[in-house]
C-alpha cells in the first residue's frame, strides 16, 4: 500500500514539475521580450517605439481595486501604472458625483507588448477582454481594425464634452467607419524647444527667436548662432532624427498632406512636403548646421545627454517632451523657451499631434454605456483634464481650459514653472493650427521603412532624396 | 485488485513514466507545429480567418526585408561557428591540461556570462556601443586616437557588436561541453602515445580531436540552430526589433515584427516555417557529411 501511495505521489510530482517547467520558461521568455517595449512606452507617449527610457516600469503586474464595492464591477488594463493611478482617482470622483451609478474597477498594469497581445487575443476570442483598456498609438491600427464588433463607439458618451475637445485630436482615434472608438489623453502638439540660456550667450535674444516664422528664418538664425560661437566641432543648431518621423509629420501637416492616404486610400510617401523637409535636412547635415540625433532621436538617453551638453540648442518635439525635461534634465530648469514651429510658407499649419493613448471600451463590457460614460468623464471633463495636466503633464485636449487662468497659469504645476514661458500660452497661439496625420493599417509599415532604411540612407549615407523615397514607396506598395 | 495489477504491470509502467513527457510534447510541440503549418496558409484577420493558399510564401519571395534578415542571420551563424567552436575547444584543452593553474576560477569566469540576463547584458552592451562620445568604446577608440564610431548604425561594426555579445555569452557554455567530452577520453591513450614519443600537437591532432568528434557534432548542430534563430541579443542591442538599415534584423526578429507587432500571424507562421526548413536542411547535410547517420562501426 505504501509503495502504491509513493508511486502515485511521485507520478503526480513528475507531471507537476514537467508542466511547471513549461510554464515558467514560457513566462521568462515573454517577459524579457516584452521589457524592451515596455520600457519604451512607460515614459510613455513616444510614437517611435524604439525609445528605451525608464527601465523601471518593466516590472511585474500591479493590480488594485478601487471604488464602491456595491457598484458595477469592471476591469481596466493599462501599460503605464501612472495611467491607472489617474483612473483610480477619477473613479472616486465619479462615484461622489454619481451616487446612483457607482462603479468599482480592478486596475491591472501589464508590460506594453504583453498587454496589447492579451487584448488582441481576447478580442479575437470574444471573451476575456477588460471593460476599459488603454491602446497605445502604435497599436491603434491593430485594435481598431475590429471596429464595432470589438469596440463600443464613444460618440454618445462624449457628447457633453465634445464641443470643447480639439477635433483634430479626436479624429486620430476614429475607426475606418468614422466612429469614435478612442478617448485621448493629450494633444501631443509639436512645438519648438529653444535653449535660451545658451542662445543669449551667443547674443541671440528672445525677440530674435520670436521673429522666426519660416524655416528660412530658422536657418538664418542658426547660421547667426553658429557664427557667433565660432562653429566649434560637435556643436550644432539642431539634430535631425534617423529613427523617428516627427519632422516628416510636421512637414506634412504644414502642407496639409498625409502619406497614409487615409483609412481607405493608398499610401504615398513621395510627397512634396516630405521631399522638401528631407532635402532641407540633408543640406543641414552637409553644411554642419545639424547633426543626426545620437542613437536616432532625441527621446533617448543619448539624446538627453546631447541636450544637457548643449550640443544642440533647438529642436521640435511634442508637448509631452516637457516631462522628459522634468524627469531626466532637471538641471535645465529656467533655460528653455517654447515657441510654435517654423513653417515652409507663411500662413501654414504649424503643428501636428504626435503619439498618444486612445482608451477604448470593449463590446465585452458588463455595462458598455456606463463604462463609456465614466471613461469620457475621466478623460474629457474639466476635473479629469486638470488631473491629467497636474499629474501626467500632458497638453490636454479640452481647449476650454487652455485659456482658463487658474488652469494654464497655475504656478503650483511644475511644468508651468520649468520653462521661461507658460506652455499653454503657446498652445493657445496655435489652437487652430494643429494638424492630424492618421494612424491607419499601413502606418507601422511606413514608420518601419523610414526609421530603419529611408532616413538613414538620406541623412547618414548621403543617398539622393528622390531615389530613397522611390525605394521606400516600392517596399510600402508591397504591403498594400 | 485490478488497479494494483495495472500499476504493477511491467508492460504499462514504462508508458506511465514517459506519459508526462509525451503529453507535454504533444501539447507544446506537435500541436503548435501543426497549427503553424495551417496558419501559414491563412490570412488571420480580426473578424475572420481566410484561406489564402501560398500567398504568404509568394510574398516572402518578394520581400527584400526578409531577404536581408536571412542574410544577416546566415552571416551571424557562420561567424559564431567560426569563433564558438575552435576557441572554446582550445580553452577546454588548456583548462584540462596541466599548464593552467586555478582552473575553477577560469571556468567560472568564462561561464558566468551565460548566467546573466540577456536583458541586462544587452542593455549594458548597447550603452557601451553608444555612438555618443561618452560611450565606453568611443572613449577607448578616442584615447587610441582613432576617433569615434557610430557602432550600431553601420553593418560591419553592428555585426561585430552582435558577435561579441554572443561570444562573451556562449564561450563558457561550449567550453563546458568540450571539457565533459575531454573527461570521457581514456587517459591510457595519452600514456601510450607518450611511450610512442608523440608530441603535444600530435596528441591533439590524432587523439583529442577524433575522440571529441561526437561533442563537436553536437555543438555544431545546436550552434547552427542557435545562430539562425538568434533574436534576443539583437533585440536588446538595438532596443527593439528595428535597427538602422536593418543591420540587426534576424529571421526571428522579423517573425516577431510581423507576427506579434503587426499582428499578422499568418505571415509570421510562414517565416517561422522557412526558418525551420533552412535549419533542417543545413543540419541534415552537415550530419550526413559527418557520417552521423552511418551505422556505428565497431
Amino acid at each position: 500500500m505504501k509503495k502504491k501511495l509513493l508511486s502515485t505521489v511521485l507520478s503526480v510530482a513528475m507531471l507537476a514539475t514537467a508542466l511547471a517547467g513549461c510554464g515558467s520558461s514560457d513566462a521568462a521568455t515573454t517577459d524579457s521580450a516584452a521589457s524592451g517595449d515596455a520600457a519604451a512606452d512607460t515614459a510613455a507617449e513616444a510614437p517611435a517605439d524604439t525609445a528605451a527610457d525608464a527601465p523601471a516600469d518593466a516590472q511585474a503586474d500591479a493590480v488594485t481595486t478601487v471604488g464602491d464595492a456595491n457598484g458595477t464591477h469592471m476591469e481596466c488594463w493599462s501599460f503605464v501604472e501612472a495611467h491607472n493611478t489617474f483612473y483610480a482617482q477619477m473613479v472616486e470622483k465619479w462615484n461622489a458625483a454619481n451616487p446612483d451609478r457607482t462603479i468599482e474597477i480592478t486596475f491591472t498594469t501589464y508590460p506594453y507588448s504583453d498587454m496589447h497581445t492579451k487584448l488582441l487575443t481576447s478580442l479575437t476570442a470574444g471573451t476575456g477582454a477588460p471593460d476599459i483598456c488603454d491602446v497605445e498609438m502604435g497599436q491603434v491600427p491593430n485594435v481598431y481594425e475590429g471596429l464595432d464588433t470589438w469596440l463600443y463607439p464613444l460618440t454618445d458618451a462624449m457628447a457633453p464634452y465634445a464641443g470643447d475637445m480639439l477635433t483634430s485630436r479626436l479624429d486620430a482615434y476614429k475607426g475606418a467607419d468614422g466612429k469614435q472608438y478612442g478617448a485621448p489623453f493629450h494633444v501631443g502638439a509639436t512645438v519648438m524647444y529653444w535653449n535660451m540660456a545658451v542662445l543669449e550667450e551667443a547674443g541671440i535674444t528672445q525677440a530674435d527667436v520670436d521673429a522666426v516664422v519660416t524655416w528660412d528664418d530658422y536657418n538664418a538664425l542658426g547660421e547667426k548662432y553658429l557664427d557667433a560661437i565660432g562653429r566649434p566641432e560637435g556643436k550644432y543648431f539642431t539634430s535631425v532624427d534617423t529613427a523617428g518621423v516627427d519632422w516628416m509629420w510636421i512637414a506634412m501637416a504644414e502642407y496639409g498632406e498625409d502619406w497614409t492616404g487615409g483609412h481607405n486610400g493608398t499610401a504615398n510617401v513621395e510627397l512634396d512636403s516630405v521631399k522638401k523637409m528631407l532635402t532641407m535636412q540633408q543640406g543641414w547635415i552637409n553644411s554642419g548646421f545639424a547633426q543626426t540625433s545620437p542613437d536616432g532621436h532625441v527621446d533617448l538617453e543619448a539624446g538627453f545627454q546631447n541636450i544637457l551638453d548643449h550640443n544642440i540648442v533647438s529642436f521640435p518635439k511634442a508637448m509631452w517632451f516637457m516631462s522628459r525635461f522634468t524627469n531626466y534634465m532637471p538641471e535645465e530648469k529656467g533655460n528653455w523657451y517654447i515657441t510654435k514651429c517654423p513653417v515652409f510658407e507663411e500662413g501654414q499649419t504649424c503643428s501636428v499631434g504626435i503619439g498618444g493613448t486612445g482608451t477604448v471600451v470593449t463590446q465585452q463590457s458588463v455595462d458598455k454605456e456606463l463604462a463609456a460614460d465614466f471613461l469620457c468623464y475621466a478623460k474629457m471633463s474639466a476635473e479629469g483634464e486638470t488631473t491629467i495636466w497636474n499629474d501626467l503633464g500632458f497638453d490636454v485636449c479640452n481647449t476650454a481650459l487652455w485659456s482658463d487662468d487658474a488652469f494654464a497659469h497655475d504656478d503650483s504645476n511644475q511644468y508651468n514653472t520649468f520653462f521661461r514661458n507658460y506652455p499653454y500660452d503657446v498652445l493657445n497661439e496655435i489652437k487652430d493650427d494643429i494638424g492630424t496625420i492618421l494612424t491607419v493599417k499601413i502606418s507601422p509599415t511606413i514608420n518601419e521603412q523610414f526609421c530603419n532604411v529611408t532616413l538613414n540612407d538620406i541623412l547618414e549615407n548621403g543617398v539622393d532624396v528622390e531615389t530613397a523615397l522611390q525605394t521606400a514607396q516600392g517596399v510600402i506598395a508591397l504591403e498594400q | 485488485m485490478k488497479i494494483k495489477k495495472f500499476l504493477y504491470s511491467q508492460k504499462v509502467a514504462p508508458y506511465v513514466f514517459v506519459l508526462p513527457f509525451i503529453l507535454s510534447f504533444l501539447l507544446f510541440w506537435i500541436y503548435p507545429l501543426c497549427s503553424t503549418v495551417v496558419m501559414s496558409f491563412q490570412d488571420i484577420g480580426p473578424a475572420m480567418t481566410e484561406w489564402v493558399g501560398f500567398k504568404n510564401y509568394q510574398k516572402l519571395l518578394k520581400d527584400t526585408t526578409f531577404h536581408t534578415a536571412i542574410i544577416n542571420s546566415f552571416q551571424y551563424m557562420v561567424l559564431t561557428l567560426v569563433l564558438l567552436i575552435p576557441f572554446p575547444m582550445l580553452y577546454a584543452v588548456l583548462i584540462d591540461s596541466r599548464l593552467v593553474k586555478a582552473k575553477g576560477f577560469w571556468k567560472a569566469c568564462l561561464y558566468v556570462p551565460a548566467l546573466t540576463s540577456v536583458v541586462i547584458s544587452g542593455t549594458l552592451f548597447r550603452l557601451m556601443f553608444s555612438e555618443y562620445q561618452t560611450g565606453q568604446l568611443n572613449v577607448i577608440t578616442s584615447a587610441l586616437g582613432l576617433g569615434t564610431f557610430k557602432w550600431l548604425k553601420v553593418k560591419a561594426t553592428g555585426l561585430f557588436a552582435l558577435v561579441l555579445v554572443c561570444c562573451w555569452r556562449w564561450t563558457g557554455v561550449n567550453m563546458l561541453y568540450f571539457i565533459s567530452g575531454l573527461k570521457s577520453i581514456d587517459t591510457a591513450l595519452y600514456e601510450s602515445a607518450d611511450i610512442d614519443g608523440a608530441s603535444a600537437t600530435q596528441k591533439l591532432r590524432y587523439i583529442t580531436i577524433p575522440l571529441l568528434k561526437p561533442t563537436i557534432i553536437y555543438v555544431l548542430t545546436i550552434s547552427i540552430y542557435a545562430g539562425l534563430s538568434m533574436f534576443m541579443e539583437s533585440y536588446m542591442l538595438w532596443a527593439g526589433p528595428d535597427s538602422p538599415n536593418n543591420i540587426g534584423l534576424t529571421i526571428v526578429g522579423y517573425l516577431y515584427k510581423r507576427g506579434i507587432t503587426k499582428n499578422d500571424l499568418g505571415y509570421g507562421s510562414a517565416i517561422g516555417l522557412v526558418l525551420l526548413a533552412i535549419a533542417l536542411v543545413i543540419n541534415i547535410v552537415q550530419l550526413i557529411l559527418n557520417g552521423t547517420f552511418k551505422k556505428e562501426e565497431r
